[in-house]
């Protein structure tokens, strides 16, 4: 297991400027103290719906890496759209899971059959053409630029465990004022 | 714009016509059509945008996922549609309310009404699951069009083109099956 801020630093050694992500909830915290930037795309609406903004953002600007950063929970609560995304095939899609067993954001309560259920085993399913899976942090680290240079949708769960305590202040993610910012860097 | 008054039966609309529907649609400048199919609009609407494959067409599993990709889609300057069933509005509620009305985003929706009579208007309807969808979008504050005969098909453009200038959500309720 990794923790969850160890891995996505890993993965922010990796982004660029150009790229869009789309972080949801305990894994947005943990992104924002790491890759605070305009074209983080914060403001899903409703639990579960990051992939789906996801995919409209990935169609709208082909030309730009489009990294969702889902949770277990929040997937589960929109599983067709691992589906539909494998159907539209963006080749610039890049979704990653933080597959830590728990509703974290709504008091840590386990995700149901979590000892069982198969995150990378849905999206092979669900037609993404390439699909993996990352408990260890040292090859996480050795591997996540190579996944980020196929081509998509891309899906990898990343087995993590909690950073720790977060200042959870909901207006950080969709206040008007983020929401403005990030429509007005998308617009550039 | 809200909805039109809707005092007594209206006379029987003239049949709408698919192709029509399609042309502003296009004229709109949608680029996506995102749908979940409805059996209101799946011939006259869905089969021939397939075949046409421009405005493209993604299909989706669950009509608040479409939701998202058409504010993602937004967010990129690209307008899209959402084409589903009033029965997949009803059920995306929460998705409309934090995304569409809540974020003020230009979401349009074409909504086929499952089971309506066409001599009655919607509110009239003797179907439960008809006659609440405009009280839900008055509550909801969101604008909506009767789209019932061949005279309505040109409030579709302006309707499209409104939402998006003013970065809020409509819905074209289509009334009847279109040719």
């Amino acid at each position: 297991m990794m923790k969850n801020d160890d891995c996505l630093r890993a993965l922010a050694r990796h982004v660029t400027d150009e790229d869009i992500v789309v972080p949801v909830y305990t894994a947005a915290f943990d992104w924002l103290a790491i890759r605070p930037h305009p074209l983080n795309y914060l403001a899903h609406g409703a639990m579960g719906l990051a992939s789906s903004h996801a995919l409209g953002l990935a169609l709208g600007r082909p030309d730009r890496r489009v990294i969702v950063l889902d949770g277990d929970g929040s997937l589960l609560m929109n599983l067709g759209s691992l589906v539909s995304i494998a159907e539209a095939a963006p080749r610039n899609l890049f979704h990653f899971v933080c597959e830590n067993g728990t509703y974290e954001a709504n008091g840590g309560h386990p995700i149901p059959n979590r000892a069982n259920v198969d995150f990378a085993g849905f999206a092979r399913s669900a037609g993404y053409p390439a699909v993996h899976i990352f408990s260890d942090l040292k090859i996480f680290e050795q591997q996540v630029a190579a996944v980020l240079s196929e081509d998509g949708p891309v899906f990898a769960t990343l087995k993590v465990t909690p950073s720790g305590p977060q200042n959870r202040d909901y207006s950080r993610l969709h206040g008007a004022d983020v929401r403005a910012a990030t429509k007005a860097a998308l617009a550039r | 714009m809200r909805a039109q008054e809707h005092d007594g039966p209206q006379a029987p609309p003239v049949r709408l016509s698919g192709t029509s529907i399609i042309r502003e649609i296009t004229a709109s400048g949608v680029e996506f059509v995102v749908s979940v199919p409805d059996i209101t609009t799946s011939e006259g609407l869905l089969r021939p945008l397939v075949r046409a494959g421009t405005p493209r067409v993604i299909r989706v599993c669950k009509e608040d996922e479409g939701i998202g990709i058409c504010a993602g889609l937004a967010h990129c300057g690209k307008r899209a549609l959402l084409l589903i069933q009033q029965t997949g509005m009803l059920d995306s509620i929460n998705a409309i309310r934090g995304v569409a009305v809540e974020y003020e985003l230009p979401i349009c929706m074409m909504v086929g009404l499952l089971q309506k009579e066409p001599h009655l208007r919607p509110r009239q309807s003797q179907r439960y699951g008809v006659r609440i969808v405009e009280p839900i979008l008055d509550a909801m504050g969101i604008a909506y069009h009767e789209i019932e005969g061949e005279p309505d098909v040109a409030k579709i453009r302006s309707a499209i083109d409104d939402a998006y200038a003013d970065s809020r959500p409509v819905v074209l309720l289509i009334g009847q099956t279109p040719s």
